[in-house]
This record gives C-alpha cells, sequence and structure tokens, in this order.
C-alpha cells in the first residue's frame, strides 16, 4: 500500500478493509418508552483505500450510520470492525468532519488546527508550526489568527478539514460536510477534499444528499432507502477516471449515466419519503 | 450614529434633569418652591458637599501624613486615613471585590460541579432555587450577628448575590456546549481533562462573562447595603449618617459619589470583557 493506485483503478483495493458493518441496526428512544427503528440490519464494507458516497432521502439514517462507525453511537444489533478489530468506544483510527460548525469559536484558525495535535502530545510549538502548513495547503493561510465568527462558512469548513486532517486519521467520515454551503463554493471543496484525498487516499465515508456530489467524488456510491428500517438498496462502483475534477467530471457523459441508473433507483425513495409527509 | 452627537445627547439629558433640579428647588413658584431644599437639596450644594468630602479627606491626610506617602493611602487602617471619603470609598471597594472574588470562585467550582453531575443537580435542584428566591436583605441581621460589623460580613451578603447569577451562567456555559462542538472535541481525542479546558470552560467563561456587569454590580450592592445596616466605615456608612441627621445633601452627595464609583467600575469591567471575549462576534460581546 506505499504507492497511489492508478488512476484508472476504481475497483476495490485488494488490501485491508478499513470499516466493516455486520447487521448493524440502530433503535432510538421516544417518547412513551417506545423505540423508533431508524436502520434495519445494514451490512457494509469500506476498503482502507476507497471513496465511498452515501446518499439516501434526508432522515434515512445516513448520518447515523457514520454514528455507528465514529463509536459515538452504540448500534443496537450488530457489530462495527476497524481494520478486523471490533470497535469499543471510540474509533481513534477515523476523522470526522461534522455537518455543523463543530470547530471552536473561542480558538483562532491556528489553534483550532495546533490542538488536534496538542490533544495527543505534540509540543506546542511544532503543533503551531505544522498547523500552518496545513492552514496553506487548505488556502488559509492568511487567515491564520482569525477567529471563525471573522471567517465565511466555507473557510470554516476549511479549518475542519485541516483539524481532522492533520492527525492523519486511515479513516475519514463526513456527514454532508458541505451541506451548508452555496453550489460553487461546495465545488471548489469537492475538487480541495480530492487533492487532499490523492495524495495518501484514507478510507473516506461521505454521507451526502446530493447524488451529483457523490458521483463526483466517490469510488463507489451507496443508496439508502427512507426510513424508518432504512436499508443499502444500491451499491454503484463509479468507473470515472482519476485524478478528477470535480466540476468538470460532471460534463461526462460516463457521469450523466451513472447519475440517471442512480437517480432511477434514488427517486422512488425520496418520493416515498416526500410520500409519507404529504399523505 | 456620530459619536459627538451621542455624546452632545447624553449631556443634554444631565444638563436638563440638572436644571429642572435646580429651578425646582432654588426659584420660588408662586411662593413655594415645588422641590424644597429640606427634602430635595440643590445641585450646586450637593456639588459643593462632593467638592468639600474630597478636599477635606485629603487635606486631613496630606496634614497628617506631612508627605504624601502612597503605601500609607493603600493601608486602610491608616489613622490618618479615618473618617475620609477615600477610607470608605476604599473599605466599600475592597468589600466589592472579596464579594465577587469569593461569590464568582465559589459559583465557578459549584456551576461546573453539579452541571457534570446530574444526579447532584438535581438533589440539589430545589434547595438552591430556595435560597436564590431569598431576599437578601434578611441575611444582613444575621451575617452582623455571625461575621460582626467589619467588612467581613458585607462580604458575605455580596456573595450571597455574586455566587448565584455566577454558579447559573457556568451551570448553563457547561449544560449548553455545543454537541457538535464537543463531538468534534471527544473525536480529535480529547480526555476528560482536555475538555475541561479547550471546551467546557472557554464556554463557561463566556457565558459567566455575559452577566460580569450584573455581578459585579451586585458585588458592590452587597457592600453597600450592608455598610448601610450596620457598619462602621463605607459608602452606605456614609449615606445612613447623613440620613439620620437630616442631612440631604449628604444623602444625593454619598449617591453622587457611589454612582460615579460604579460608573468607573462599570468601565473597567468592560475593558476586562473586551480582552477576555475577543473571540466573540461584536454583536453578542456588546452590551452585557
Amino acid at each position: 500500500m506505499s504507492d497511489r493506485l492508478p488512476a484508472s483503478n476504481v475497483t476495490l483495493p485488494a488490501g485491508a478493509t478499513a470499516v466493516e458493518l455486520r447487521g448493524v441496526s440502530v433503535a432510538f428512544p421516544i417518547a412513551g418508552g417506545k423505540t423508533y427503528p431508524a436502520v434495519a440490519p445494514v451490512d457494509l464494507k469500506v476498503g482502507a483505500r476507497e471513496f465511498v458516497g452515501i446518499v439516501g432521502p434526508s432522515g434515512c439514517g445516513k448520518s447515523t450510520l457514520l454514528n455507528v462507525a465514529a463509536g459515538l453511537l452504540a448500534p443496537a444489533t450488530g457489530d462495527a470492525l476497524v481494520f478486523g478489530t471490533q470497535l469499543a468506544g471510540l474509533n481513534r483510527h477515523a476523522g470526522y468532519l461534522f455537518q455543523q460548525d463543530a470547530i471552536m469559536p473561542w480558538k483562532t484558525a491556528r489553534d483550532n488546527i495546533a490542538i488536534a495535535l496538542e490533544v495527543a502530545g505534540t509540543s506546542r510549538a511544532e503543533a503551531l508550526d505544522r498547523a500552518q502548513g496545513w492552514l496553506r495547503r487548505v488556502g488559509l493561510a492568511t487567515f491564520a489568527d482569525r477567529y471563525p465568527h471573522q471567517l465565511s462558512g466555507g473557510q470554516r469548513k476549511r479549518v475542519g478539514l485541516a483539524q481532522v486532517l492533520i492527525r492523519d486519521p486511515k479513516i475519514l467520515l463526513m456527514d454532508e460536510p458541505f451541506g451548508p454551503l452555496d453550489a460553487q463554493t461546495r465545488q471548489i471543496m469537492g475538487n480541495l477534499l480530492l487533492d487532499l484525498w490523492a495524495g495518501d487516499r484514507k478510507a473516506v465515508l461521505f454521507v451526502t444528499h446530493d447524488l451529483e456530489e457523490a458521483i463526483a467524488l466517490s469510488d463507489r456510491v451507496i443508496i439508502m432507502s427512507a426510513g424508518p428500517e432504512a436499508r443499502i438498496i444500491g451499491d454503484h462502483a463509479i468507473d470515472l477516471g482519476r485524478p478528477r475534477d470535480a466540476s468538470e467530471v460532471r460534463l461526462l457523459p460516463r457521469f450523466h449515466e451513472l447519475h440517471k441508473a442512480i437517480w432511477g433507483q434514488l427517486r422512488t425513495e425520496v418520493m416515498k419519503a416526500y410520500g409519507d409527509e404529504f399523505a | 450614529m456620530n459619536r459627538g452627537v451621542l455624546l452632545l445627547l447624553q449631556a443634554l439629558v444631565a444638563v436638563v434633569f440638572i436644571g429642572a433640579w435646580h429651578v425646582g428647588s432654588t426659584v420660588p413658584i408662586g411662593g413655594s418652591y415645588l422641590l424644597p431644599k429640606f427634602f430635595f437639596s440643590t445641585p450646586a450644594d450637593v456639588a459643593h458637599r462632593v467638592w468639600t468630602l474630597f478636599a477635606e479627606g485629603t487635606m486631613k491626610i496630606v496634614t497628617c501624613t506631612e508627605t504624601i506617602d502612597v503605601t500609607r493611602l493603600l493601608n486602610i487602617s491608616e489613622p490618618c486615613f479615618g473618617k475620609t471619603v477615600w477610607q470608605h470609598l476604599s473599605i466599600t471597594l475592597i468589600e466589592g471585590l472579596l464579594a465577587f472574588a469569593i461569590g464568582a470562585g465559589a459559583g465557578i467550582v459549584i456551576g461546573f460541579w453539579l452541571a457534570r453531575h446530574p444526579l447532584l443537580s438535581a438533589v440539589f435542584d430545589p434547595y438552591i432555587k430556595m435560597l436564590n428566591a431569598l431576599p437578601r436583605v434578611v441575611l444582613a441581621p444575621i451575617f452582623l450577628l455571625w461575621l460582626g460589623l467589619g467588612i467581613w460580613s458585607k462580604v458575605a451578603l455580596g456573595v450571597t448575590l455574586v455566587f448565584f447569577i455566577v454558579f447559573f451562567n457556568v451551570y448553563q456555559g457547561v449544560k449548553e456546549v455545543s454537541p457538535a462542538i464537543l463531538a468534534n472535541a471527544r473525536m480529535l481525542g480529547m480526555n476528560e481533562r482536555q475538555l475541561f479546558r479547550n471546551v467546557y470552560w472557554p464556554s463557561a467563561l463566556s457565558w459567566m462573562f455575559s452577566s460580569l456587569h450584573t455581578s459585579v454590580g451586585f458585588a458592590i450592592i452587597g457592600a453597600v447595603v450592608g455598610e448601610y445596616l450596620g457598619a462602621a466605615a463605607g459608602l452606605g456608612y456614609m449615606i445612613q449618617q447623613a440620613e439620620g441627621t437630616f442631612d440631604t445633601t449628604g444623602v444625593f452627595a454619598g449617591m453622587v459619589i457611589l454612582a460615579v464609583f460604579v460608573l468607573i467600575i462599570d468601565w473597567c469591567v468592560t475593558l476586562v470583557e473586551r480582552r477576555m471575549l475577543v473571540w466573540r462576534p461584536p454583536s453578542a460581546a456588546g452590551q452585557g
């Protein structure tokens, strides 16, 4: 697993499985002592160098699966395995980029990134030095001393991304990370993510409600059905070459074929989710 | 709005107020005064009294110590200092500062402690509400009995006021940390101690600081009310002495000194706040 995969190789890497969910189901307690079965037993494997997009109608439990993989949420049944080992407590191999702003508002951009190293015992001087390097890589070199409220939404996401990546996690969990951003910023962030990821392909689980974004970024797109008891109903290999440009790839004929095929399946589920609401 | 215009309007309010007071108390209308001097004094008399208090106080210290020795002025039990307005001011200041430090310290510790232990907080909840609902003035005689006429009975009264404000804010600050920030910090590998330092503490501090003006104000109120009810020195004592001899001018002079004193302290708090809450968006950090 030393050198980069050839750009055309989009099949499952022969190497280790980074995350494996075996028969994982999730239920939430609701009023009246009952439980809401959010996710039906699900099996999912993510290869060590694989970029997997998860798409589904809103409220289908995509984020819930991510939280199980992160160790933030215990499954009702089944097991979560990380590099073949049963997950107990938080997933120490994973970095998590949240949908909401999760960087600390009381720390500057540089301190927010450096703290990720400091908590692991790196000296403050070295952590700040390396944080500055990451600020440059995400294009925020001149914003080091800004506080989050002085940054735009996209800039805050870049800080969050650098904060997660500076620890060099083997697994990257992303929960609609670019959801709140405008369309142009999302594509720029998508390309930034692909650039950073191309350097040392980590396993990525990327949850999004935007099918185009999922196809543009992923090696594989997983489709989930509408909840309750959400299931995985589709698993599509995305045979678009790499390196890719997340905006330009959308113009390729193959992109449209893939989009058409997957959307056909997704639409039924989206309608179901809305059907429930409007029924 | 233009800063100059704002200052002008603010000054205008003072001019109109003092002007009305002056006219009402010195210009007879139809043979009688609208604001009789006995009850309302006059602005000129009050200003003169304030001036006299400070001038005489300073003179006493200067003549008594021959040369102005600043280190002697800092000692509140210095005999040359006794019964001057400077002594009253410094006693009230010391009581207020002690009340704030002790009340805030206890509020922070207990606020954190209860916020992190839901069972304890549920057990103590009715008692805390009960104590907080108690009007503090009724505690003053008890504190006087327990702690005597010195500064500690006033400090205790201030503490009971400051503690609850700081306590509720710290408690809320710890409870209301954004779940996303907390989950993110956990995923970054923070242990409990690191979470405390990097997440809970800054969050609680920002809540505490948002109430800093109120809690510092209450510390001074505690001191002054305590002095008023029984003391041998302090601004509250000064006002109470004047009131005891129907010296309206003295009462108003004490009030003016107290108001300016509180204004200066509030301004200091604003400076500290600006320094500590530099990370907050201006709209939220503005007026506390």
